[in-house]
């Protein structure tokens, strides 16, 4: 039977198990919405801006194993969307996003609301399509969902045509693609396992360095056993959180800018340190040359050869699937009979617990007279059992939320890492509510985050959504106000937020519950109160001091040993 | 280094520009590139010719491979190989027509294609190096337009790139 393009890109994301999807209509995705009408599988939520659209793809993404997909239309519809396909691309996220365009013979003409979509995603996507004749339509998808959720995840652009999503041709959905170009990687080479093998256990200072990439790989259990089986300290980098227990002895916190100090210190003075799904990014490794004048060798396990050797110079590189490259790790060590030396970990552990004595712990002074952010992220753990859903925005909320939510599972942790997107945070959340119903969800933001998509309180109380939205209202943007502090010479330069809304009001406005919270006596019967409001959307305006900065810090461009403890200043 | 790159890619609308946007994003050098459709219409053979330290080199190459569009990769310079670039350079008649530059013509093994009143043309086809000592040797003052069209390269030998 003949359908018409519109119809086969709903047919297209019915074959593909897609339940919902995320979107914003406009005049050149008229038919396809006219396609979703007409049918009540695929479910649409009606963002109230195209960017969340695309941010809650990504939360329903990151906190199940399936590919996000989200619908807007040409020009407008689309430049609004790359903040949030550039949010996913760097964390890479497996999404699919279908965007209409103008008709093909309108193309290049400046027509209304024609914008190069293609060209303007390029940088920012795994790969996008352009679809020209309508018999290409079910490949195209087929082959988007393909290449998002394979090999290093990302997003994918079909951008559609208004004229092609109104032809017709027979619906065929291919039941499996191949793309000559494009191999992903499954195991690893042997040779290079049994290598990495050889040298993790002649290490004398061992050490686990695990990032986004065990999370998105499904390789978390992995990770866990190789840890305890080995008996080295292991660290999650901020995208990794939850990769490994984070109450577990073995965990030494979060490495970084605002990482422990005993993960900094394991870091710079490991003699074996292996890389697995983390990319020595600049915010975990500080500056790289610094970095550099400690001699360590070093294992990388990555599924993207080009994460490998980039920024730091590798020993032993494995390419390959984690799950499976770990699987084979772990069988390598079982097969052999040797073991880490117990002597030589014995008082490699015997100095990272002395740096966990003198970094202190995450610490800082409590009051009872002004709300410590640290202490609301502290008290909401407490309160949801530490099994919540967590997004977050970004910014001073998004280090402390990382710090003091102490992460055991995977998935769990759902912030913009590698981009930082400010107004991530809650609709990131409403997917994250949507895949997971009945999970508690709670989005920790700031007064500055919060706005910068606000309006999604709307598509949450048309959904149901019953979101935790705590906002740690400084007046500030924190993190900018602490940089000011302490590089700017106390300089505040357009960092203090004011003429703040009443944010009670506010989301009483939108139809939900808003609660100002100034005492901290009031923080816990507050977070109580609110957690057990299951059906409602309840928004937590915590009055925190606007004077409290997140350490530990490694300030930009220094070394990882250069961390800074709160009493340092 | 100077490296020269070749590579093969899905002859598709929008796979130049995926090559071109990730040297110029990542901040790579392009010293020229050729590209045209090989003997399968479906896909298309490039030149690249750039410059950098190994790593650099490395990132280039696995950042190529990692195009979706791009099916193989090979670092010419990473073994023997021959490269050839095309040059057109046009020349007043007058000039054309003294001994020394015809000397210089033959010696390189320059070609007149193409000759009017007033101008004439000349092709030249040699590693870029030998087209820039031509130039060098003309010079300046003599030369009215130049077409080069970047370096072409291929593996010696038994060096193939083919799917």
């Amino acid at each position: 039977m003949e359908l018409t393009g519109a119809e086969i890109v709903i047919r297209c994301l019915q074959e593909e198990g897609v339940e919902y999807i995320f979107g914003y209509p406009g005049g050149a995705v008229l038919h396809i919405y006219d396609a979703l009408f007409q049918q009540d599988r695929v479910k649409h939520i009606l963002v109230r801006h195209e960017q969340a659209a695309i941010h809650a793809a990504d939360g329903y993404a990151r906190s199940s194993e399936k590919v996000g997909v989200a619908l807007v239309t040409s020009g407008p519809g689309i430049t609004n969307a790359v903040t949030g396909i550039a949010t996913a691309y760097l964390d890479s996220i497996p999404m699919v996003i279908i965007s209409g365009q103008v008709p093909t013979f309108a193309i290049g003409e400046d027509a209304f609301q024609e914008v190069d979509a293609v060209g303007i995603t390029r940088p920012c996507v795994k790969h996008n399509f352009l679809v020209k004749d309508v018999k290409d339509v079910s490949v195209t998808i087929k082959k988007a969902f393909y290449l998002a959720k394979s090999g290093r995840p990302g997003p994918v652009l079909v951008d559609i045509p208004k004229d092609i999503s109104n032809h017709k041709t027979d619906f065929i959905y291919p039941g499996n693609v191949c793309i000559r170009s494009y191999n992903p990687v499954g195991k690893g080479d042997s040779k290079q396992i049994k290598r990495a093998v050889q040298m993790l256990l002649e290490a004398k200072r061992p050490m686990i360095y695990s990032g986004g990439g065990v999370v998105l790989a499904g390789a978390a259990a992995q990770l866990t056993e190789l840890v305890r089986l080995l008996g080295f300290p292991c660290t999650n980098t901020l995208m990794g959180l939850g990769g490994y227990p984070a109450t577990d002895k073995q965990f030494v916190g979060m490495p970084g800018m605002h990482g422990t100090y005993e993960a900094c210190m394991a870091m710079q003075y490991c003699d074996v340190l292996i890389a697995i799904g983390a990319r020595f990014d600049d915010r975990v490794i500080g500056n790289v040359e610094h970095f550099a004048q400690v001699s360590r060798k070093i294992i990388h396990i990555d599924i993207d050869p080009s994460s490998i050797a980039k920024r730091v110079k590798v020993d032993v590189p494995v390419v390959g699937d984690l799950k499976l490259v770990l699987d084979q790790l772990l069988a390598e060590l079982r097969n052999g009979k040797q073991k880490p030396d117990a002597s030589d970990l014995a008082s490699w552990w015997k100095q990272v617990d002395e740096w966990r004595v003198k970094g202190g712990g995450l610490r800082y002074k409590n009051s009872t007279e002004i709300i410590k952010p640290q202490y609301v992220i502290e008290k909401l753990y407490e309160i949801t059992g530490g099994d919540a859903f967590v997004t977050s925005d970004v910014g001073q909320h998004q280090m402390w939320a990382a710090q003091y939510y102490k992460f055991n599972k995977p998935r769990r942790w759902i912030n913009s890492g590698g981009l930082g997107t400010m107004g991530f945070g809650l609709p990131a959340a409403m997917g994250v509510q949507l895949i997971n119903p009945g999970a508690t969800v709670a989005c920790v933001t700031g007064e500055g985050s919060i706005q910068m998509n606000i309006q999604e309180l709307s598509t949450c109380k048309q959904f149901h959504l019953p979101i935790k939205v705590l906002s740690l209202n400084n007046r500030y943007l924190g993190m900018v106000r602490q940089w000011q502090e302490f590089f700017h010479g106390n300089r505040y330069s357009e960092s203090y937020m004011d003429a703040l809304p009443d944010f009670v009001k506010l989301a009483e406005a939108y139809g939900h519950i808003g609660m100002r919270i100034d005492s901290p006596s009031d923080v816990e019967p507050v977070l109580k109160e609110a957690f057990a409001r299951k059906k409602d959307l309840v928004f937590m305006d915590f009055q925190t001091d606007p004077t409290e900065n997140v350490f530990p810090m490694v300030p930009g461009g220094k070394g990882l040993s250069e961390v800074i403890l709160a009493e340092d200043l | 280094m100077r490296h020269i790159i070749s590579l093969l890619m899905e002859n598709e609308a929008g796979a130049l520009s995926r090559v071109a946007g990730l040297f110029s994003a990542r901040g790579y050098n392009i010293e020229s590139l050729a590209v045209a459709p090989t003997e399968d219409p479906t896909l298309s053979r490039m030149t690249i010719v750039t410059s950098g330290s190994d790593a650099v080199i490395e990132q280039i190459n696995k950042q190529l491979n990692k195009l979706i569009d791009v099916a193989a990769v090979m670092d010419l310079s990473d073994g023997d190989h021959l490269e050839r670039e095309l040059m057109l350079v046009k020349v007043r008649s007058e000039d054309a027509a003294c001994d020394s530059l015809k000397r210089i013509l033959s010696s390189f093994h320059g070609r007149v294609i193409d000759e009017s009143n007033s101008t004439c043309t000349i092709e030249l086809t040699d590693t870029c190096a030998k087209l820039d000592e031509f130039l060098l040797a003309i010079g300046r003052n003599m030369i009215l337009e130049t077409v080069r069209t970047g370096a072409s390269g291929i593996g010696r030998g038994d060096r193939i790139l083919k799917l």
